[in-house]
């Protein structure tokens, strides 16, 4: 509370600005100082349905508390922490004991709506049109609902059942059916859905969850893994717990490449699983695209950070697992077209890793079962949906939002464009 | 969750299951798997598809008991009991059955079927002979008593072929030698299925190319997802990488460098002697 007191409730808030769903800061701040939780919680509610999730994983740094002007001269307010702590305060509680912040059940509208995957797009579509009244099924392909939130994020940074899990509930709350374990375009298809099923308007947030590697000779070898593979191992069958059967392989020595989030998570991973771990990354420290709190956890934890180096072969023992990683060093040329300057290999500098697993952790694109199976629902040159702002592909009654049309992005902006396009389908199904 | 309907152990070794899974058994098509997890601690098992029942809402798979996680799958479950989760039909169908009516008249079809591989040549087999398409079908195991499915085999091709390595039943030998003893009596095959543990495959492969018969594979590589995601199932064929699970799981024998796909599927075999032992067994 003492935190709360430090924002200054300026007039044009521009934290609110910052916040890719425009959560009214300023006010849930007003409401924790009064001692008024759940007038705090309502006033997220407006705008995320997942504040327990967001208050972890999004990157408050470039976004809400990035803007504070407290952070001009000082630290600015620690929103996200605030966030998280409503959020957490919330679902510690009973729902009847909740006061105002409880969801109300809407009034049926009678209108059918499908949700096809159950990340942070999916259940922010789905909660919002649930709220509105709408007859809402998620179709999620794995076991457990979450998407990447499950299979991606570490148990360290999102517990599972403490909060991903209650957020989840919060969203059935509202009424919203999740059906696990089936894969839309293989189980049964979009038309099927609504020709047969009476889905009158379909929401894809599939995510990117295809994962890349860099071509390079010895990438096959055992003991090369993507980080889809490892984490989704680790978190998503809990192959860390000893009374769970999937297996998974930390090695002794392991190199995660790449400098993203994910990146972070892998070798964090990998690190609690025993093995030593270093990650290497083509650019220097100043280009990571992970998150800065994330880089300084990974090196606090004793992770070792190769930077300006990139791999140019994975090397086998004589059993065709991995004994080393070659890498040639990089050096900063001039900035590329994203504004980053582009790494140039030095010539000679080629010197081995000694490691016996790589985790690839090189970015994801979008799945393109959904584009294969679905007449007429186009796809970017890259892999994504073609979708407008609002989310409407290119199919009347069939909406998009996420990294299933932006490929790999954030969890927030993947909840906001969900949000958006339950608006849109809002609008369609009334017909404006 | 998915209910037992049938459980039947065929050998020693393989357990045939029916499940209950009528959005599945809608759309199963020849070649496709599934993917089971017995409970919440359980593992993600691909296992093929060996019969569905569109009418009945039923799917078939054969297990055989490997690992900790398939022993658990057979003994821990008795029909009436259910599987957390069953997913599919994953992976394209076979190439038959969106292959030209015309191109697909021409075609004369031999199966070499091995061990648990046996269970889905039969859909196969099966979806071919309704077609009309000439099917002829070679099983091979150890001996007589590890022999299966071949009633229902019996019954969905031309001539069925039975093989054992020490002669109980049928010709003597291996279902490779077979096909070649068939090719020396004049018996012409357009193409070839092959079907069975990796090396078996392999040595299917080595013998269609000697006698120029195209041979498609059904690669059974480790897998977590099964959609795409994890990157497991990858395999090098034709120098490039596929997902088995998205790209396949049937590939050109010819094409698939079956060394690296062996040395894959043994990647974690350290820990699954780990988990055998605590199992029990």
């Amino acid at each position: 509370m003492l935190e709360a007191t430090r924002c200054l409730h300026c007039k044009n808030p521009r934290c609110v600005g910052g916040c890719p769903v425009n959560i009214q800061i300023p006010e849930f701040i007003s409401h924790i100082v009064t001692g008024d939780i759940d007038a705090a919680a309502a006033v997220i509610a407006k705008d995320s349905s997942l504040p327990a999730v967001c208050g972890r994983v999004c990157p408050q740094e470039t976004q809400c508390e990035g803007q504070c002007i407290l952070g001009i001269k000082g630290e600015p307010v620690a929103i996200g922490k605030l966030e998280r702590f409503v959020a957490d305060y919330q679902h510690a509680r009973p729902v009847g004991e909740r006061g105002s912040a409880v969801a109300i059940k809407a009034v049926p509208n009678g209108h059918k709506v499908a949700v096809i995957g159950s990340g942070p797009a999916g259940l922010a579509c789905a909660a919002d049109l649930a709220k509105w009244g709408y007859d809402v099924t998620i179709f999620e392909a794995l076991h457990k609902a979450g998407g990447v939130l499950a299979y991606g994020i570490p148990e360290f940074r999102l517990p599972k059942d403490k909060v991903l899990q209650k957020e989840i509930d919060e969203v059935t709350g509202l009424g919203v059916k999740i059906e696990t374990d089936v894969i839309i375009g293989r189980t049964t298809d979009i038309d099927d859905l609504m020709e047969n099923e009476g889905f009158e308007a379909v929401f894809i947030g599939t995510g990117a969850g295809l994962p890349r590697f860099m071509g390079i000779p010895g990438e096959n070898l055992s003991g090369v893994f993507s980080a889809n593979e490892f984490l989704t191992r680790n978190n998503l069958m809990k192959a860390y717990r000893d009374d769970y059967l999937t297996p998974i392989h930390a090695g002794k020595k392991c190199c995660v490449v790449g400098g993203g989030n994910v990146a972070m998570d892998a070798a964090r991973t990998a690190l609690r699983l025993g093995a030593d771990t270093t990650i290497v990354y083509r650019r220097s420290e100043a280009e990571l695209p992970a998150r800065k709190e994330e880089v300084h956890h990974a090196k606090e934890e004793g992770i070792d950070f190769r930077m300006l180096t990139n791999p140019v072969e994975i090397l086998s023992d004589e059993n065709g697992w991995v004994r080393a990683m070659k890498c040639i060093r990089m050096e900063l040329g001039e900035p590329d077209a994203s504004g980053r300057r582009s790494p140039v290999p030095v010539d000679g500098s080629e010197f081995e890793i000694e490691c016996d697993t790589v985790i690839m952790a090189l970015g994801t694109s979008p799945n393109p079962l959904i584009a294969q199976t679905t007449p007429g629902l186009e796809r970017t040159r890259r892999g994504g949906l073609v979708a407008d702002e609002a989310g409407a592909t290119t199919r009347k009654g069939i909406f998009a939002g996420g990294d299933a049309v932006t490929g790999a992005a954030t969890v927030i902006l993947a909840m906001g464009a969900g949000r958006k396009a339950a608006e849109a389908i809002d609008a369609y199904l009334k017909g404006e | 969750m998915f209910k037992i309907l049938e459980k039947q152990m065929l050998n020693p070794t393989i357990a045939k299951i029916v499940i209950s899974a009528p959005r599945i058994a809608k759309a199963a098509l020849p070649g496709q798997f599934l993917i089971v997890r017995d409970e919440e601690k359980g593992e993600r098992i691909p296992l093929t598809i060996s019969d569905s029942d569109p009418v009945k809402g039923t799917v078939t798979v054969v297990i055989q008991l490997i690992g900790a996680s398939s022993h658990r799958m057979v003994e821990g479950f008795e029909a009436g009991d259910s599987y957390s989760d069953v997913v599919g039909p994953l992976g394209n169908p076979s190439d038959f059955v969106n292959m030209d009516p015309e191109e697909l008249k021409e075609q004369r079809y031999v199966f070499i079927a091995g061990g648990l591989g046996t269970a889905p040549v039969y859909p196969q087999a099966k979806w071919l002979h309704d077609h009309g398409i000439p099917v002829d079908v070679i099983i091979g195991a150890r001996m007589k008593d590890l022999l299966i499915y071949t009633e229902e085999l019996g019954g969905a091709c031309d001539n069925l072929y039975l093989c054992t390595d020490d002669g109980s039943v049928g010709f003597k030998g291996v279902g490779t030698a077979k096909l070649e003893a068939l090719a020396a009596e004049g018996k012409t095959y357009t193409r070839c299925v092959a079907i069975g543990p990796m090396i078996m495959m392999k040595f299917a492969t080595l013998t269609c190319v000697k006698l120029g018969i195209p041979v498609v594979v059904s690669m059974n590589s480790l897998m977590v997802d099964g959609t795409g995601m994890c990157g497991a199932c990858r395999v090098s064929v034709g120098g490039k990488t596929m997902f088995s699970c998205v790209d396949g799981p049937e590939f050109d024998g010819a094409l698939v460098d079956w060394d690296e796909a062996m040395r894959r599927s043994r990647q974690y075999k350290p820990e699954e002697a780990a988990a055998m032992e605590s199992y029990g067994k």
